[in-house]
């Protein structure tokens, strides 16, 4: 049965790291719902959230073959319970529409959103929350013509001890090794 | 890397690619050279006398000679290629290293770094390219990234699970200057390359084998990566299993061992096939499950237990969900199985096998080898070869008919004495694999089993035979014809020989203008005089013998078929 996993994957920060992940997805027809990437709370090591929908036995395959590459240090996967993740959107509506009536203000409110910058000509509105709660925003907003509507991929951090990993890279950290730069 | 300031040498970067070498120990590279590689050429011109330059007459012989090499020796082959067209031509061999698990450094050259991503003469993105087929890729943009990267290449080619590393380096980065200094490289913190065994599950393991009543080892290429051949013989015999092995796994254990109960898979022995669905307990050392092998996974070892013994994780559960995973190299894990299983027979079960040997003999073995027909079979005339060898030479095939009639019908006394192209099938790989063969072990006899067809796709490299002039004889089993695609479409498309009948040229002809002894066999007759003759002479021989037009390789199972429906006719 198909379910959504959320993928967290840290390597090294080399070139064409992000290539040689999606190739195992790729490989595999195994569309990315979303996808983020930046450096985690270590110096030099990169962390990928990554979510797809697919089987279990799938992603455990999926986790072996990214595992296995080279400079991958660590890939996890997490089933929704088992994680706390946010997207980010924004919003770019009208101004006139923001200063006519409070129908837009109540809504920012009502989303625990909040009102970015101001503009002459347009307003500028940031929600974090699961895709659903963006995207019911997304909904409520158009009807006053939104202007641009851009969403993030997912972060994510576990709900487990996640000390365990932050020790296991830092203890990484202090070894010797043979990097490239 | 870590840059040690002691004892480093001002050089250039072609001269560190060499020195490089060196420190691994490598004196025998295959390659063709080309512009973007031309400073590294230049530099080995400094150094013929250390390191031993093949050139072969296109880049995918260089590849898999490299291969042929690795394969004899353990060793990590080496091969060098230009940018563009180079690179590209290293593809399959490349490819095909990756599949078997093979340990190759390919080094590329590459164009200037300033001309990188603009489309410049013979550029292509090769590190994109062999992304997916490679155990590791980088690409060197400046001089002073070379030992590191070549040390770190090295032991990732051969540690752990292992497979080709490509190493592209910039034209610029050749010619300038840097430091040199050589470090192995002796860890990499985001890569494990063997993880330990988990002590519960060898004891479960042990349990299983100490319960089971028909238990069949199945041996794959890892015991021979591992060096684990005598491991696998004491547990083994310890335990009285009998042990059917895959393709690769071929001379791990000597032919004539009484456990030795034949090959798996899609042309394998009948018994090993057919008693797969009656264990009750699968034991896969090293191998990985491959689709040759098992047929249809539904209707794979449906009685049994497995065990699945092997150095690489992302194997386990892949292709099938086993009971007890063992981790970790099988040198290492072997002997702490073998502690804990008692001591054991199984002749009931062994004998089982034995049944079914009588059966396949009858129906196809005694045809294959002493043929009641006029034709010649490809099988007789392996078996022949294979006994004149006193069955301890090093065979090689290519693709098709013939490598599953060689891997049948050739006997083995020894390890790594066979060189064949198992997962990804290329035809074309045999002549130049046999190079790199005998050029690793030039005290052995090679003889390279190649078809038709096969020969065609690097008949170039007779001509890298008549430079370096090295002996190796050559079996060309010739029906005229792709003769396993043709089998397919006798059995499988209503005989319809869609592009599959080849109408040749004159081979004695070509290879006696590449300078070797030739001859010809059509006739049985002459058959026995002319391999006696083949193996008393000295330097290159190719002994064409022409077979029958249409002999078909059987047992068979076809392809998606459960293994206990293998087919005898």
């Amino acid at each position: 049965m198909k379910q959504e996993f959320t993928i967290s994957i840290f390597s090294e920060n080399h070139v064409g790291l992000l290539n040689q992940i999606t190739n195992v997805l790729t490989r595999r027809q195994i569309n990315i719902e979303s996808l983020t990437t930046s450096e985690s709370a270590i110096k030099g090591i990169h962390k990928f959230t990554i979510v797809v929908n697919t089987t279990r036995e799938q992603v455990e395959k999926l986790i072996g073959q990214i595992d296995k590459k080279i400079d991958v240090l660590k890939a996890f996967v997490f089933t929704e319970d088992e994680i706390i993740h946010q997207e980010m959107a924004l919003y770019k509506v009208p101004t006139e529409q923001l200063l006519n009536g409070t129908e837009i203000e109540t809504l920012v409110r009502q989303y625990g959103a909040r009102i970015l910058e101001v503009h002459h000509d347009y307003a500028v509105i940031e929600k974090t929350g699961h895709k659903q709660e963006t995207q019911e925003l997304f909904d409520k907003l158009d009807k006053f013509g939104v202007l641009q509507f851009t969403r993030s991929g997912r972060i994510a951090v576990t709900r487990t001890n996640y000390e365990q990993l932050a020790a296991y890279l830092r203890s990484l950290n202090k070894e010797t090794n043979n990097t490239l730069d | 890397m870590e840059k040690e300031q002691k004892n480093t040498k001002k050089m250039t970067g072609s001269h560190a690619v060499i020195q490089s070498l060196l420190a691994e120990g490598v004196d025998l590279i295959f390659g063709y050279p080309g512009g973007a590689i031309m400073p590294v050429y230049d530099a080995l011109y400094d150094y013929h006398d250390k390191l031993h330059h093949v050139l072969t007459r296109h880049e995918q012989g260089a590849v898999h000679a490299a291969q042929g090499y690795a394969r004899v020796t353990g060793k990590v082959g080496v091969s060098i290629v230009t940018s563009g067209p180079g690179a590209t031509n290293a593809v399959t061999g490349i490819a095909d290293a990756m599949i078997d698990s093979t340990p190759l450094v390919v080094i590329s050259g590459q164009v200037g770094s300033s001309l990188l991503g603009t489309d410049a003469f013979q550029e292509i993105d090769v590190v994109g390219i062999t992304q997916p087929i490679t155990k590791w890729n980088f690409q060197i943009k400046s001089a002073q990234e070379i030992p590191g990267a070549l040390a770190r290449a090295f032991y990732i080619a051969r540690s752990g699970r292992p497979g080709p590393v490509l190493i592209d380096i910039t034209k610029d980065a050749q010619s300038s200057t840097l430091d040199f200094a050589y470090t192995p490289v002796t860890k990499i913190r985001s890569y494990t390359p063997v993880n330990a065994p988990d002590e519960s599950q060898i004891l479960k393991a042990a349990q299983l084998i100490n319960e089971a009543k028909k238990p069949l080892i199945l041996v794959g290429q890892g015991v021979i990566l591992g060096g684990a051949e005598n491991e696998l013989k004491t547990f083994a015999e310890k335990t009285g299993i009998p042990a059917a092995w895959t393709l690769l796994g071929l001379s791990a254990l000597p032919s004539d061992h009484p456990l030795n109960v034949g090959m798996l898979g899609m042309h394998g022995n009948y018994g090993p096939n057919v008693l797969t669905n009656e264990a009750d307990l699968l034991i896969a050392i090293g191998m990985r499950f491959d689709d040759r092998v098992t047929g249809n996974t539904k209707a794979y070892g449906v009685n049994a237990k497995f065990i699945h013994m092997e150095l690489d994780p992302a194997e386990i559960n892949k292709i099938i969900k086993v009971d007890a995973p063992i981790l970790g190299n099988v040198k290492e894990t072997l002997p702490l199985l073998t502690a804990k299983v008692i001591k054991n027979n199984h002749a009931e079960w062994r004998n089982e096998f034995k049944k079914y040997d009588v059966v396949e003999a009858e129906r196809i073995i005694n045809e294959e080898l002493k043929p009641s027909k006029d034709g010649i079979t490809m099988g007789e005339v392996i078996n022949k070869i294979s006994t004149a060898y006193n069955d301890d030479a090093i065979c090689i095939t290519d693709v098709g008919q013939h490598q599953m009639m060689a891997s049948r019908y050739f006997k083995f006394k020894q390890t790594r004495s066979i060189v064949t192209s198992g997962g990804l099938g290329t035809m074309g790989f045999g002549l130049p694999a046999a190079i790199g063969a005998k050029m690793g072990r030039p005290d052995r006899p090679v003889v390279l089993f190649v078809g038709d067809g096969g020969f065609q796709m690097t008949i170039q490299e007779l001509g890298t035979i008549f430079q370096t002039e090295i002996d190796v004889k050559i079996v060309l089993l010739n029906n005229n014809f792709l003769g396993m695609v043709r089998q397919w479409q006798e059995l499988f498309f209503d005989k319809r020989y869609a592009s599959t009948e080849l109408i040749n040229p004159d081979f004695q002809t070509i290879a006696k203008g590449y300078g070797l002894h030739v001859e010809k066999v059509t006739n049985r007759s002459s058959l026995d005089e002319s391999i006696g003759r083949m193996i008393k002479s000295k330097g290159a021989y190719l002994l064409e013998v022409i077979v029958e037009k249409e002999g078909n390789v059987f047992p068979m199972v076809p392809a998606g078929a459960s293994v206990s429906d293998v087919r005898l006719e």
